[in-house]
């Protein structure tokens, strides 16, 4: 495929090449079609357009910055480091764009109550921020291990008068969160939209998602003309169902000579069940409504999965993902969980910095590729969201040495 | 001719055309693979005309907990598709009338490879499939790879699914239609949608195959209730709460307490003189 066939996916059925599609029982069709109507005239709507935006700037605090990493960039002695500063946007982490955008079509198609899913809580608490934000009634579901790992971001959502329905089934993180919502949604579309967290599930929500994430490579791209003159040489994002990614990528997959890398979560090591990269280790399957990347046994069922990070803890990845990577548009790699640990670490002591441990996946192969890069070259990390919220975990992990 | 579509013309003969079928669902390897093998025996004897075989699924987006949990046990116990086939060929041997259905998530079949996937289940006996995630819009190579077989696919037609898209579904199917009876995920239900007969004379004028409506359907008087309508009435989660309060007794109970309840919701289809 091409540069320019990749900028025009999806194609009127969903698909981006192979991938993609709409797997999902009879009885989700009428939602998801009411779904993709409404997101198409909300696109050509200029009023529409604008709300987003004015939301996006006066109650994110978009533009967030583009800000060069000048410690941590003497300290790897090699290409510049420079971060996309989503951590600093509302609530902490890019999931808010989405959410925000996705709350604003709930509105238009007359429906009173958002519910979602959540690993890491990111997502979750984003809805349930864009829920107070826009007066609408809001459920999160997620895994009991999840909310263990990330009690802060429980708390939070409870704050924000969002209902957290515990998971117990399954392997009780994202994926089955992920079930649970689906579920709900089966029996309450009438009057509920469903917020994917992720540019995976049926399509239109990995292009959706893609779209009201795409407002950080658009940022991005304007921000490095600006402060650097030129674009950067390289991109480097986490992914887990990829939405920074996707976010990130899109708006320069059609600058051939910026190289982007797609980070996914290493775990402990390559084995199955120890780690959740998805294209790095995985086969084409169906999962959530769509087909991309998963990891599945021989009979088709999904591997647990394994990653120091709840957010990117899933073993599936959205379905354009899979077409950049068959592509070769976007080299995707692996970052384990005891290099993330360090990079978190790193940024922490060089920049300060809190990274995600999501994001710390991303600084992590940046300090890799640095010093093998030449001293004008440029890498663009997204920093995709702020550690705060994996405190508890960290020091578990760390013990004394913090 | 197909053994699904036999059934139903055999049923249109008889009771002067009011012969209806009972087609319980069974998730195989709840409790145990060997035990879902005596389930289907004591259907048969019991008076189903069909029995659904639910492949177990990790992530079964369209089921309730009970069916959910009862695929959570199997899987635990590490059961694979070639047991689920082989225990679905012995079966096929020792009922040689009986209407077999699998039903399953399409990421088993994906995973498989479409073409391998269907020789497996029709050498193992079955006589179509069910593949509640696979809708309209994907259908249509799957549907294919079924007929070459001479199995039948049933689709599901949703409340929320309009004529034209009622149409075109069951331009898909063959055998019979699977008509939900109303939104959401399965699991018991006290009571049925009270539109549903209206909706099932409705669908009627939309297409000439068999109907079975599922979803909810708990009790002899549901069944009585919709086989006044239509042919089948599909049992899933009331026979595996079943399965599932009797587990810790033993597969004799099992087998014993689903017998009776299958025994009793026979009596609910409807007769006409």
């Amino acid at each position: 495929m091409s540069n320019q066939d990749l900028l025009t996916q999806p194609d009127a059925t969903g698909r981006y090449g192979s991938y993609g599609g709409v797997y999902v029982p009879e009885t989700l069709h009428h939602a998801i079609a009411q779904l993709a109507a409404e997101y198409e005239k909300a696109r050509h709507d200029e009023n529409f357009r604008k709300q987003f935006e004015d939301i996006l700037r006066d109650y994110v605090g978009r533009p967030t910055p583009l800000q060069f990493a000048r410690r941590l960039t003497q300290h790897v002695d090699g290409a510049q480091i420079w971060l996309k500063r989503e951590d600093l946007a509302h609530t902490g982490a890019h999931k808010i764009n989405n959410a925000l955008g996705q709350a604003l079509l709930t509105l238009r198609m007359g429906k009173k109550r958002i519910i979602a899913e959540t690993g890491a809580g990111q997502h979750g608490v984003a809805t349930a921020t864009a829920a107070a934000f826009l007066g609408l009634k809001c459920d999160v579901f997620m895994g009991v291990e999840d909310m263990r790992r990330q009690r802060p971001n429980v708390l939070r959502m409870k704050l924000l008068g969002a209902t957290v329905v515990p998971v117990d089934s399954g392997s009780r993180t994202l994926k089955d969160a992920t079930n649970a919502a689906m579920r709900d949604w089966m029996a309450t579309s009438v009057d509920t939209h469903y917020i994917i967290g992720s540019v995976v599930g049926p399509h239109p929500f990995p292009m959706i998602v893609r779209d009201f994430q795409a407002v950080i490579g658009r940022e991005a791209r304007r921000q490095a003309l600006e402060q650097m003159g030129k674009l950067p040489d390289c991109l480097i994002a986490c992914v887990g169902g990829g939405s920074n990614a996707a976010g990130l990528f899109y708006p320069f997959v059609g600058d051939e000579a910026v190289a982007m890398i797609g980070v996914e979560a290493g775990g402990r090591g390559s084995r199955l069940g120890d780690h959740a990269a998805s294209i790095c280790f995985g086969k084409p399957g169906v999962l959530h409504g769509s087909l991309s990347y998963v990891l599945q046994d021989d009979d088709g069922q999904t591997s647990p999965v394994h990653s120091i990070s709840a957010g990117l803890d899933y073993p599936g990845v959205g379905p354009e993902h899979a077409s950049w990577a068959d592509a070769k548009r976007v080299s995707y790699t692996n970052v384990t969980d005891a290099d993330a640990m360090k990079a978190f670490s790193l940024l922490t002591g060089t920049e300060g910095i809190i990274p995600a441990l999501e994001s710390s996946h991303a600084i992590a192969e940046a300090v890799k590729r640095a010093p093998i890069m030449k001293k004008d070259q440029i890498i663009l990390v997204n920093l995709s969201g702020r550690g705060d919220k994996d405190l508890d975990e960290v020091t578990r992990l760390l013990g004394d040495k913090t | 001719m197909n053994r699904i579509d036999q059934i139903f013309a055999d049923l249109r003969n008889t009771f002067g055309g009011g012969g209806k079928a009972l087609m319980p669902y069974l998730t195989a390897g709840d409790p145990d693979i060997v035990t879902t093998g005596r389930l289907i025996d004591a259907a048969a004897e019991a008076g189903a005309a069909v029995c659904e075989i639910g492949f177990p699924f990790s992530d079964p987006i369209a089921d309730g907990p009970v069916i959910e949990a009862s695929m959570t046990l199997a899987l635990q116990q590490g059961l694979k598709v070639e047991q689920v086939l082989g225990m679905a060929a012995a079966a096929r041997k020792r009922h040689p009338r009986l209407g077999m259905m699998a039903m399953l998530s399409y990421s088993i079949v994906y995973r498989w490879g479409l073409q391998r996937f269907m020789a497996k289940v029709k050498a193992a006996g079955f006589d179509g499939l069910i593949l509640p995630d696979l809708p309209l819009e994907e259908a249509p190579a799957a549907a294919q790879a079924i007929k070459d077989q001479g199995l039948v696919l049933s689709m599901l037609i949703a409340p929320t699914s309009d004529d034209d898209r009622a149409a075109r579904i069951a331009g898909q199917c063959s055998g019979f239609v699977y008509v939900l009876s109303r939104a959401g995920i399965t699991g018991e239900r006290a009571e049925l949608p009270p539109q549903l007969s209206q909706r099932i004379e409705h669908l009627r004028r939309i297409t000439k195959l068999p109907l079975a409506v599922g979803f909810g359907v708990s009790t002899a008087e549901h069944v009585r209730q919709v086989t006044a309508a239509a042919d089948a009435a599909i049992v899933g989660s009331a026979v595996m709460r079943r399965v599932a309060e009797h587990r810790s007794q033993g597969p004799d109970r099992v087998v014993e307490d689903v017998r009776k309840f299958l025994s009793e919701l026979v009596k609910g289809l409807e007769r006409r003189a």
